[in-house]
């Protein structure tokens, strides 16, 4: 770990602060405001890679917890944790390493669409694998009830996975910093 | 800049370590999840109430602190009445209820920089395997970085804007994302040049 993945940690937790009074955009339909955060997650690791990217959601979570208001609509503190949807946020941290893990794997064949897969995993499969049984837990509801409640924020968590797809990929070309994972295993820093 | 979510104070609630409020909020949420039952939460309801009186905060506060969570609160205790019936839905929601009143109540009791201290303290005597200085600095400099990325995106925003694209996300984030892995690049390099970390 040298100075320079500390400052992207630090400024990827930045980032996702950011996030948090990014517009929410609503969905017409459905009328669930979807916030940027959890895009944020994804680009954190499709961005800066597995494990940078999920040390930088650890150190984002943390500011939270120590009552930095930097959640939408200013919430924060350790009450956030326990909540409901407590588990969506510890998964950010996961989903931030998993969308590095992959896209750092595909990274000399990466495209939208392979980058957008990478989104969907991380972001949705493995964000809902936990965040579901946690919700579901704290709530005593069963995990089927739960999971039925999420469903509403599906179709926003697909076009977050468009749209971090795309962002992945114009950084890539425009500012890689990733180093793929076969190639740091042949030159053995 | 940012605000914590302090409220000012001088309580023994607001003087107590921090580490042993974290300590307490543990202890105390998991006392609540083990012993299910409406007696402990009698009990912890009127602990948390002890507590706010204790660190002088008002019922404003408090509201504040549950507001963000009534609205998924209300959705829980609909579908617990539908699924489960009356008694668990209040239970579960009162649970909450007490949960988030007790965690907030750490929040609006400690200071942020008091967090921080604490936490570099015990990076001290943490053992050699975790790298104290690495996190200390990833902790102090994302503490400056959140002001300067917000001025980045209103600035994104407004050349955006400018262009007539303020309402895509893509051409929003694509500018920020790079030109903060380029201020990274820079803050990096100056640190290097300066430190011996």
């Amino acid at each position: 770990m040298e100075t320079r993945d500390i400052v992207f940690i630090a400024l990827f937790a930045a980032i996702m602060a950011a996030l948090a009074v990014f517009p929410p955009i609503t969905l017409p339909v459905v009328g669930v405001p979807i916030t940027a955060q959890s895009l944020g997650a994804m680009l954190a690791g499709g961005v800066l890679g597995a494990t940078r990217g999920g040390l930088s959601m650890i150190l984002f979570l943390l500011l939270v917890a120590i009552g930095l208001p930097l959640l939408p609509g200013g919430r924060g503190g350790f009450g956030v944790f326990l909540g409901p949807t407590g588990g969506y946020l510890i998964g950010w941290i996961f989903t931030a390493f998993v969308v590095g893990f992959l896209v750092e794997r595909f990274w000399h064949q990466l495209n939208y669409l392979n980058a957008f897969l990478a989104s969907v995993v991380g972001g949705i499969v493995v964000l809902y694998a936990i965040g579901i049984p946690w919700s579901a837990f704290v709530a005593q509801i069963s995990v089927w009830a739960a999971f039925v409640g999420s469903l509403p924020f599906f179709v926003g968590d697909i076009i977050k996975c468009l749209i971090a797809a795309a962002v992945i990929v114009i950084v890539k070309k425009s500012y890689p910093i990733i180093t793929p994972r076969k190639r740091q295993a042949a030159t053995t820093e | 800049m940012i605000v914590d979510l302090y409220v000012f104070g001088n309580s023994p609630l607001h003087r107590i370590s921090p580490g042993y409020k974290i300590l307490a909020l543990v202890l105390f949420c998991t006392l609540l999840f083990v012993l299910s039952g409406w007696v402990p939460l009698a009990v912890g309801a009127i602990l948390v109430a002890i507590g706010y009186w204790l660190a002088g905060i008002g019922f404003s506060h408090a509201y504040r602190a549950i507001r963000p969570a009534l609205w998924i609160l209300a959705i829980i205790f609909i579908a617990q009445i539908i699924l489960a019936g009356l008694e668990l839905a209040a239970f579960v929601v009162v649970r909450f209820g007490i949960l988030i009143l007790a965690a907030s109540l750490i929040t609006m009791t400690t200071k942020t920089s008091e967090f921080v201290d604490g936490i570099q303290a015990g990076l001290k005597h943490a053992p050699s395997w975790v790298p104290a200085d690495h996190i200390a600095l990833a902790i102090s400099l994302a503490l400056r970085f959140i002001p300067l990325v917000r001025a980045t995106l209103d600035e994104v925003r407004m050349a955006q804007k400018a262009r007539g694209l303020d309402r895509s996300v893509k051409a929003l984030l694509v500018p920020l994302v790079v030109r903060t892995l380029k201020t990274g690049d820079e803050i990096a390099e100056a640190i290097q040049a300066r430190s011996p970390l």
